[in-house]
């Protein structure tokens, strides 16, 4: 039970990890496989906060406190950094579907390679 | 204990909502739940002492990732397709990598113990010890975003400049699957004619009244947050990505429940073409000027004579090119994809 609390965090990244992974790679759907990205992408940001804090420390915006202990600030920037630039690539990725629907009529990945089987 | 009580129940919540996510066949239905879960992410991130991520997160995972996806949907369809495929080999390797990863886990350190290697580095030294006067930036977050990775944070944003650049020259080109036939000519010509002409908006009936006021209350004070949180960065949580983030939001609120010519009106599209390059340019510029200054690309202590108040001058100006360009992104994007139903609706599909 010590061990649960000590590593909990991690296991839910690994979860999230797992359910982002298995859903790109499942579903034939762009769109849900974009869902799946996503949900990827959140489950390593909760890695890398996970890896920043400190047990007792406040949020790295200096106070007057002398004592105080501040949690690492450069996974916070990484990954601040990460969340915008993640939601423009996944901008990206939804235009190049909605081309895709246009260009094929669908956005299943198994119509769409059916169509260029036939071809 | 409180604390760890409340961390548990949010992330049983999470994992609940991210299986949700994965199982639901409406598309309309997961993009809600993602929405979901990005909050609380959020709400987790405060937890671990992360105010700016979590901040982020909330304005982009739960805001503008959500308008996106929607935005996708209305031109695509939210109904996913049963697949025939069987899905054993997936669930085989995803299984086998978190079976690894959660073995790798027990190597790791406990979660929050102070004396990590992420912990211990001379860099986190550097960071939270010499930086109150080497900066002089209460929030530490921005200082390392913008002054020590300042060269790195100047990468990101081309990468959001160039991610808005491709939407829109994705989006807003005519359809050429048809290219060869020839009627297809015509109809692009007529359907241009349409969008220079726009409507005057929709005829507002008993359902938009509510949006209608309520937006207009909230709209200026989006705005004006916005601009407190660009530029409270220094000394409280936020900075220009979230900064950009939230008035891009009040941006796409007004279009949302107004109507996109309104909004293309108060911004149209060069413009936000235009600010789009200005903010990249204001970063690099003040790189530029550093150099000719005699500092290194991005050394914001040559740029006044006391390099405390250089580093706070270079601050600023480099978080507001940040806002600047993560505000015309976020909107070159949204127009992209609201603009293009209207291209589609004009070409009579």
């Amino acid at each position: 039970m010590h061990s649960f609390f000590d590593h909990y965090n991690y296991w839910i990244f690994v979860i999230l990890f797992v359910i982002g992974l298995y859903t790109v790679m499942s579903r034939t759907n762009l769109i849900k496989k974009m869902i799946g990205l996503s949900l990827f992408q959140i489950s390593v940001f909760l890695f890398y906060i996970t890896l920043g804090k400190i047990e007792g420390g406040t949020a790295p915006i200096l106070i007057d406190d002398p004592n105080a202990v501040y949690s690492n600030p450069l996974p916070h920037v990484l990954i601040l950094t990460a969340i915008v630039v993640g939601v423009a690539t996944t901008a990206l990725g939804l235009a190049l579907v909605v081309r895709i629907k246009e260009a094929y009529g669908t956005i299943d990945e198994e119509d769409i390679l059916q169509q260029e089987d036939a071809r | 204990m409180m604390e760890e009580f409340t961390t548990i129940f949010l992330m049983l919540l999470l994992v609940v909502a991210a299986l949700a996510v994965l199982y639901v066949r409406n598309l309309f239905v997961a993009t809600m739940l993602l929405g979901a879960v990005s909050f609380l992410m959020a709400l987790i991130f405060v937890i671990l002492d992360a105010v700016d991520v979590a901040f982020t997160e909330a304005a982009v995972g739960a805001g503008i990732s959500t308008v996106l996806f929607l935005g996708t949907l209305s031109l695509v369809g939210s109904e996913e397709k049963q697949s025939k495929r069987k899905s054993l080999l997936p669930l085989l390797v995803s299984l086998i990598i978190g079976g690894t990863l959660v073995y790798a886990t027990f190597e790791l350190p406990t979660v929050g113990s102070p004396d990590t290697p992420v912990q211990t580095s001379r860099l986190t030294e550097r960071f939270l010890n010499q930086s109150p006067t080497e900066i002089g930036v209460p929030n530490l977050v921005t200082s390392v975003l913008a002054s020590y990775r300042g060269y790195d944070t100047f990468g990101e944003v081309t990468v959001i400049f160039t991610a808005g650049i491709a939407v829109l020259m994705i989006l807003r080109q005519m359809r050429s699957r048809r290219k060869g036939e020839d009627d297809n000519e015509d109809k692009d010509t007529i359907s241009f004619e349409k969008l220079d002409a726009p409507e005057i908006g929709p005829s507002p009936s008993i359902h938009d009244l509510v949006p209608h006021v309520v937006a207009k209350l909230l709209i200026p004070f989006v705005l004006l947050f916005g601009l407190y949180v660009q530029f409270h960065g220094d000394f409280g949580p936020g900075g220009g990505f979230q900064a950009g983030v939230i008035f891009a939001a009040g941006i796409i609120l007004y279009s949302l429940v107004f109507s996109l010519d309104f909004a293309q009106k108060l911004l149209p599209v060069w413009l936000v073409e235009t600010l789009l390059a200005i903010g990249v340019l204001l970063y690099g510029g003040v790189g530029i000027v550093s150099m000719l200054n005699g500092g290194n690309f991005l050394d914001y202590n040559v740029l006044s004579a006391d390099p405390v108040a250089g580093q706070h001058l270079g601050i600023l100006l480099v978080e507001l090119g940040v806002g600047i360009t993560v505000t015309a992104a976020m909107l070159a994007i949204f127009y992209g994809f609201a603009g293009r139903a209207e291209i589609r609706d004009a070409e009579g599909e």
